[in-house]
């Protein structure tokens, strides 16, 4: 498996288009985790501390284990995962095969314009870290 | 697969401890986690059963200093021992830049530690590895049971079993009292770092 390595211009410009998209329109975190489970970028950052390395291992994790689960039922694979919570919920994506975005977000920001946002932001991230 | 991170000057290896159940994998992380200062680790997670056996995995970040103006940091996993969790084990070896292999030095032991080792093999080469391919060290643990009543293996029947021909560096520790713990995840860290940045041709950019 390659290493996945990040330059200071790839990683700024999808920061950037974070913050722009997303961080802007309301969701409080989000970050790129690898499938290793570490954290290649982090934006935002809500009211509450998160411990993002373990949000971040705990993703790559779930996102494995789904897609385990995706095979037994004959599916290829699920790329993306949502979480309602009470308050914040948590939209998982598959951005490639290396890369996953976490975001979370609370009630006063519609699942539609995430879903709407993450999409624009999944476009330019995947044409930044071609594997 | 590692993470680097030019922007920040950071590595970020995954390294993954492997072997049969019971054989004290989390026995590790947690005296690393108890050993280690609040500024070099960061929170231990485990998911495990009631039974306090380990479900999924353990994971350990950690921070290790620098080498060559990057700043490495280290997740420490281990895997659940349980036979029947293999599809669990192969997730958790997804990725990983190193592994240790804890083998257990009880004699009813002997055959479960050649069969991790087997699994480990098969579950690498599906991920298009090989052992030898992924830095590795072993770690003979519970050499404190050596000079109780209860039948344990001698070092050399251990070499022979597992690693036949010295090819991987091997420690004898007692990971209950820490023995032997931080020699293992020192040797490991230093090879696993090495690799990458060799495969990757860090040094000096
Ligand atoms: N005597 C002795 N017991 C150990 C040692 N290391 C682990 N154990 C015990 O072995 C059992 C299983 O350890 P654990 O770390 O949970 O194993 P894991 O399944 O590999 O994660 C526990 O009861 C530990 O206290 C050791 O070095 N010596
Ligand atoms: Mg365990």
């Amino acid at each position: 498996m390659a290493d996945l390595i990040v330059t200071t211009s790839a990683l700024e410009v999808a920061c950037n288009k974070i913050d722009e998209s997303l961080i802007k329109a309301g969701v409080h975190t989000v970050l790129l985790v690898d499938q290793a489970g570490n954290v290649v970028a982090s934006r935002g950052g809500g009211p509450k501390e998160i411990d993002i390395i373990s949000l971040a291992a705990l993703t790559a994790a779930n996102f494995a284990a789904t897609s385990e689960l995706a095979k037994l039922i004959g599916e290829d694979d699920f790329t993306l995962l949502f979480h309602k919570g009470k308050k914040d919920s948590l939209h998982f994506v598959r951005i490639n095969s290396d890369l996953i975005m976490v975001s979370i977000f609370d009630d006063n920001v519609s699942l539609g314009l995430v879903r709407l946002r993450v999409a624009e932001v999944i476009k330019v991230i995947k044409e930044l870290f071609e594997p | 697969m590692a993470l680097i991170d030019l922007s920040k000057r950071e590595i970020h290896c995954k390294i993954v401890y492997y072997g049969p159940g019971r054989c004290g994998k989390t026995t590790n992380l947690l005296y690393i986690y108890n050993a280690m200062s609040e500024k070099t680790k960061g929170k231990m997670i485990t998911i495990e059963t009631k039974g306090e056996r380990t479900l999924f995995f353990d994971l350990l970040p950690l921070t290790l200093g620098k080498v060559g103006g990057f700043d490495i940091r280290i997740q420490l996993y281990t895997v659940p021992g349980q036979a029947l969790y293999e599809a669990t084990r192969k997730l958790v070896l997804k990725g990983a830049d190193g592994l240790v292999f804890v083998a257990d030095s009880l004699r009813v032991r002997q055959v479960k530690n050649r069969e991790s080792l087997e699994e480990l093999r098969r579950s690498l080469r599906e991920y298009g590895a090989s052992l030898g391919e992924v830095p590795m060290v072993l770690q003979y643990n519970k050499r404190d049971l050596v000079s109780s009543p209860i039948p344990t293996i001698g070092v050399e029947e251990l070499d022979r079993d597992l690693n036949n021909g010295l090819v991987f560096p091997r420690f004898e520790a007692a990971a209950t009292k820490g023995v032997g713990v931080f020699e293992t995840l020192k040797e490991i860290s230093k090879r696993t770092v090495r690799h990458v940045t060799q495969k990757n041709m860090l040094v000096g950019r």
